[in-house]
C-alpha cells in the first residue's frame, strides 16, 4: 500500500464506526459492493469503498484521462 | 445456468441496475471489480461463460478483452469493438467506410496542419481528443483565433496521443426552442431497442453534462440507420450518437460500456434487462 493510499484510507471493523478519511466524520454507511461512491455528509468528499472485508473507503479518484463510456 | 461476470471499476447506478435485473431475471451475474483482478496467460483467472465489460477506464477495458479474446470467453463488447469505439478516428473510418453518414472529420498532428484542416471545414468547427469520453477537451472554434489557442494549449499536455488532433465540422443541432438537441440510441444486437433526445441550452448535449432526455421513437429510419452504424463497428451492445440535419440524421460517434440511468424512466424500455439477455445469448452454452 502506497504512502498516499495510507494517508487518505480509513478502516472499520464489524463493530466500529466507519470515519470520513478526509473529515474524521463518522459515515453511516453500508457498501454492498466494492467500488460504490458515497458523499461524506460532514465535508461532501467523495468517497470510494475500496474493500468490504475489511471495510476501507478513501477519496474517490478523480476522473482519469481514459475513462469514459 | 449460464455464469456472466461483470467486470467494473466502479459501482455506479448502471451497475447496480444490472445485478438488480439480474437478480429479479434469475441469472448468475458476478460483480468483478478491475482493481481487484489478475489476469494470466492460462485461462482460469475470468472463469465465465461470458463477460460483461464495465470498466470506466478505456485503457483497462482493452486489456481485459484480449484476455477474454485469448481465452475464448464471448466478451459483451468484444475487443475489436471496444478497439473501435474507444477511438473516434477509428469509428468515423468505419462509419465511412459503411455508407453511414457522418460529419465531414480530418485529423492532423501538427498545429499548423490542424489549422489548415480546419479552413478547409470552415467555422465553426469542433477540435475533439481522438480518444477520450463524456465530451472532455471537446472544443468548439469559431475562428482561427480561438482554434490557435486551443491548439497551443493542447500542445502543452504531456500525453502524445492528445497531439492527434480530431478535426469535425460543427453541425448546427439548435431547435426552434433554442435549445441544442442530439439523439442517442440504444442498439442492442440486431435491434435498436430505445432512443432519446437529448436538450440542453450548452451545443455539448451529454446528459452526463446536464443536457435532459426525453424519449425519441424508433422510426424504421433511425432502426436502420443505427443497426447499419453498429455493424460497421461490429455491433453488440452499444450507445450511438445522431444529429439531426437537413440532408439527414448523421452519426458522430459511438460507445461501447453505454451508460443508461437517465435513459431508462423516459423510454420505458428495460435496458439492463435486455443487455443482460443479450449477454446470456452470446454466452458459452
Amino acid at each position: 500500500m502506497s504512502q498516499t493510499l495510507q494517508q487518505t484510507t480509513t478502516q472499520a471493523t464489524p463493530n466500529e464506526a466507519l470515519e470520513c478519511p478526509e473529515c474524521a466524520a463518522a459515515l453511516p454507511i453500508r457498501p454492498t459492493l466494492a467500488g460504490e461512491l458515497v458523499d461524506c455528509k460532514g465535508c461532501s468528499a467523495e468517497l470510494e469503498v475500496v474493500s468490504l472485508q475489511p471495510l476501507l473507503v478513501q477519496l474517490a479518484p478523480t476522473i482519469q484521462e481514459d475513462w469514459g463510456e | 445456468m449460464v455464469r456472466i461476470g461483470m467486470v467494473y471499476s466502479r459501482a455506479r447506478v448502471e451497475e447496480k441496475m444490472l445485478l438488480d435485473s439480474a437478480h429479479q431475471q434469475g441469472i448468475e451475474l458476478v460483480p468483478v471489480q478491475d482493481d481487484q483482478l489478475i489476469l494470466d496467460l492460462d485461462p482460469g483467472a475470468l472463469p465465465y461463460d461470458a463477460v460483461l465489460e464495465r470498466s470506466v477506464s478505456y485503457t483497462r477495458s482493452l486489456y481485459i478483452l484480449r484476455f477474454c479474446r485469448a481465452h475464448g470467453i464471448p466478451a459483451i463488447n468484444p475487443y475489436e469493438v471496444a478497439a473501435t469505439c474507444g477511438d473516434k478516428t477509428e469509428t468515423s473510418l468505419r462509419l465511412r467506410q459503411a455508407g453511414v453518414p457522418t460529419p465531414r472529420t480530418k485529423v492532423a498532428f501538427e498545429p499548423e496542419a490542424a489549422l489548415t484542416a480546419l479552413d478547409q471545414l470552415g467555422y465553426p468547427a469542433v477540435i475533439k481528443p481522438t480518444l477520450g469520453s463524456w465530451a472532455r477537451m471537446v472544443a468548439r472554434v469559431d475562428t482561427r483565433r480561438e482554434a490557435e489557442q486551443i491548439l497551443e494549449h493542447r500542445e502543452q499536455l504531456p500525453n502524445p496521443i492528445q497531439q492527434v488532433y480530431y478535426l469535425q465540422e460543427y453541425v448546427e443541432k439548435t431547435g426552434a426552442d433554442g435549445l441544442h438537441r442530439d439523439l442517442r440510441a440504444f442498439v442492442v444486437g440486431d435491434q435498436t431497442i430505445a432512443a432519446i433526445w437529448r436538450n440542453s441550452p450548452h451545443w455539448i448535449t451529454n446528459t452526463a453534462r446536464g443536457a435532459k432526455a426525453s424519449v425519441c421513437p424508433v422510426t424504421p429510419e433511425l432502426n436502420e440507420l443505427c443497426l447499419k452504424a453498429a455493424k460497421a463497428v461490429g455491433g453488440g451492445v452499444l450507445a450511438l450518437d445522431l444529429m439531426e440535419t437537413p440532408q439527414g440524421l448523421t452519426v458522430h460517434e459511438i460507445n461501447h460500456t453505454m451508460e443508461f440511468r437517465n435513459s431508462v424512466a423516459p423510454t420505458g424500455v428495460d435496458i439492463p434487462g435486455l443487455i443482460l439477455q443479450h449477454a446470456v445469448r452470446e454466452a458459452k452454452q
